[in-house]
């Protein structure tokens, strides 16, 4: 790509030149996956199908036998359109509000009610988790204690299955007398209370890249930038809003990156050890006890969208951001 | 700032502390105690060992206000358990802990890690060959690993039934392409003038491999094994919850949640803290002797 990228001479022409060297192995590799997909579903749906034929009698050529295959209402992998169709049946084909017991609700039979009682959680933890991540950092860089004792424990506290501490956080959080004190009072409503241990979660997986990222970037500014702030006989204070803050930019959004994916994850996995009734990880549990495996692709690729409309704003976030503070493409 | 301004920060607020409540000023001084003993410490650079005494005290301190707090407090044992209270279950139901951690890590977690980083590294070396792959199967790769492939678990549970082949198949799943991606990149890290060389020693693909591109590969392999360590727990764990037999960690703490006996579902989490930071050391200590030569692998 490089290579087409230095001989194309205008920008326009550059652009295409990355576009084509991408797109074509791309959607190869797309397509092979979808392929392989029906290949796998005619394949692991075939013994229904054909156990079917046998107890009805019936005679099927083979076409008809891989039709049948597609069109299962609970099939072992459904196949690609059965998805899409289902994803589309639940987001557009479903209100988005109905009324309930004489007011406007969301509808829990649309999707993206529930990619919403997800998200929110979600942008919340990596908000937390964002905030104390570059907290932490600033913290490592100017303390060599600091340094020397949070940073293995932040590494340690990665190893720890976040499923597992997931019940024990809805239970210390929905105790908090400070919270139901709120509730009671009126500050926040009984939704939100509910919102809290799940974005706790979130943050506690997503503030680790940040820190990683964030104490890299605060670093990175090289030793003679570091000297001639010295010369300039400039205070800690100043060598870090002028120096290594906006050093640290590109590391930044880079390690955001990776924690928002995380931090929806850690939303997900926290609904399902607490009983969540809305959310996709909710829906992932029910659709798992009731067999209804289109349920759950469904639910899993709206994961997937809305962890790849996230990743993609922080993209956009990103260029914009560093073209404003002047860095080369 | 002067060098006495957080000592004496610290002493005001534990003298403010001490005029409400004595029992926020006694958990206050251990705080500020132990933090001045590690920054003490932490200054005076050529004691040896110090990269291991430092988060140590650290760790205890976090122990110590833990055991504190929960017995000045009177918090509910639901709440929080001490950490004497975990560690006497800890010791007394030592033999179900080992089952857990024999059907969750070493058969669920490890088989999966071994399974989908081998394929993993396999795959990358099927996929190197041809520059087109490389390209389509990086932007792919790098997409399907940010998604949350957790949410495949209750779908391999229902394909491979309650026992740890499904957890292993989830781990598969979840280390796969993470695992992928940094491999593919390792084996690009080698510069174009190295592989030239190797060329005009006339070496053959495979001693290129072996000699030239899957040593500089290691610090990206390494660094996929180690993020995937971490994955391999989660996705054994998690899998747990959508069906298992009566045995293993997430079963566990699923069954002893509902019980509210939370000593027993914090010593399943302390098992499972110390598993996770063993194999990521293991992994780490490995590495180490194997990448010696990389710049951030030296000792400062």
């Amino acid at each position: 790509m490089s290579a087409v990228a230095d001989m194309a001479p205008s920008r326009g022409a550059r652009a295409f030149g990355a576009v084509s060297g991408a797109v074509l192995p791309v959607l190869t590799v797309v397509l092979a996956i979808v392929a392989i997909w029906y290949a796998a579903s005619v394949m692991m749906n075939r013994a229904w199908t054909l156990d079917q034929i046998q107890r009805q009698d019936l005679e099927m050529t083979t076409m008809e036998i891989v039709a049948a295959t597609m069109t299962q209402e609970r099939p072992v992998l459904p196949a690609p359109h059965q998805v899409f169709a289902e994803i589309w049946n639940t987001t557009v084909g479903e209100p988005v509000m109905r009324e309930r017991r004489g007011e406007m609700q969301g509808n829990p039979r649309n999707l993206l009610f529930h990619a919403y009682h997800t998200l929110w959680p979600t942008l919340l933890g990596f908000l937390i988790g964002t905030f104390l991540g570059i907290l932490l950092a600033v913290g490592i860089v100017h303390s060599r204690a600091m340094d020397m004792s949070v940073m293995p424990w932040a590494i340690a506290s990665q190893t720890i299955p976040i499923l597992a501490i997931a019940p024990i956080i809805v239970v210390v959080v929905s105790n908090l007398p400070a919270l139901n004190n709120a509730v009671s009072a009126g500050i926040i409503s009984e939704d939100t209370k509910l919102l809290v241990p799940k974005a706790l979660i979130s943050a506690y997986l997503s503030f680790f890249p940040v820190v990683v990222g964030m104490v890299a970037g605060l670093r990175s500014p090289r030793v003679m930038d570091l000297d001639l702030m010295r010369t300039w006989s400039a205070s800690r204070g100043q060598t870090f809003w002028k120096l290594r803050l906006p050093a640290s930019v590109p590391f930044l959004f880079t390690s955001l990156k990776v924690s928002i994916a995380a931090a929806l994850v850690g939303t997900i996995v926290a609904e399902l050890p607490t009983g969540a009734r809305f959310g996709l990880g909710a829906r992932l549990l029910t659709g798992s006890y009731y067999g209804q495996t289109i349920q759950i692709w469904s639910a899993l690729f709206m994961a997937a969208i809305c962890a790849a409309a996230l990743v993609i704003l922080l993209g956009v976030l990103e260029k914009f951001t560093l073209k404003r503070m002047g860095a080369q493409a | 700032m002067p060098p006495w301004t957080l000592p004496a920060l610290g002493a005001a607020l534990i003298a403010l502390a001490m005029l409400t409540d004595a029992r926020l000023a006694l958990i206050l001084a251990v705080w500020f105690g132990a933090w001045a003993l590690n920054a003490v410490l932490a200054n005076r650079v050529a004691v040896s060992g110090l990269r291991l005494i430092v988060p140590l005290i650290f760790g205890v301190t976090l122990l110590v206000l833990w055991e504190l707090s929960v017995r000045l407090y009177d918090i509910s044992f639901v709440i929080l358990p001490a950490p004497s209270a975990i560690w006497a279950r800890m010791v007394t139901e030592t033999d179900i802990l080992w089952a857990d951690f024999r059907q969750t890590i070493l058969k669920g977690a490890l088989a999966g890690y071994i399974l989908g980083c081998g394929g993993a590294f396999l795959a990358a070396l099927a996929v190197d060959r041809s520059g087109f792959l490389q390209r389509g199967l990086l932007p792919v790769g790098n997409f399907i690993a940010a998604l949350p492939i957790v949410g495949t678990a209750p779908i391999f549970v229902m394909w491979f039934g309650f026992g740890w082949q499904s957890k292993s198949a989830v781990v598969v799943a979840m280390v796969f392409f993470p695992m992928l991606v940094n491999c593919v990149q390792g084996l690009k890290a080698s510069d174009a003038m190295q592989r030239d060389l190797m060329q005009t020693y006339a070496a053959s693909y495979g001693q290129t491999l072996m000699k030239l591109r899957l040593p500089s590969a290691l610090p990206f392999i390494f660094n996929g094994l180690k993020i995937c360590t971490t994955l391999a727990l989660i996705g054994a764990i998690v899998a747990e919850f959508f069906g298992s037999p009566t045995v293993g960690m997430g079963f566990r703490i699923k069954i002893e949640m509902g019980r509210l006996a939370m000593d027993m579902v914090w010593a399943e989490i302390a098992v499972a803290a110390l598993a996770g930071s063993g194999f990521y050391g293991l992994v780490a200590l490995v590495e180490r002797r194997l990448t010696f030569w990389h710049p951030s692998q030296r000792r400062g």
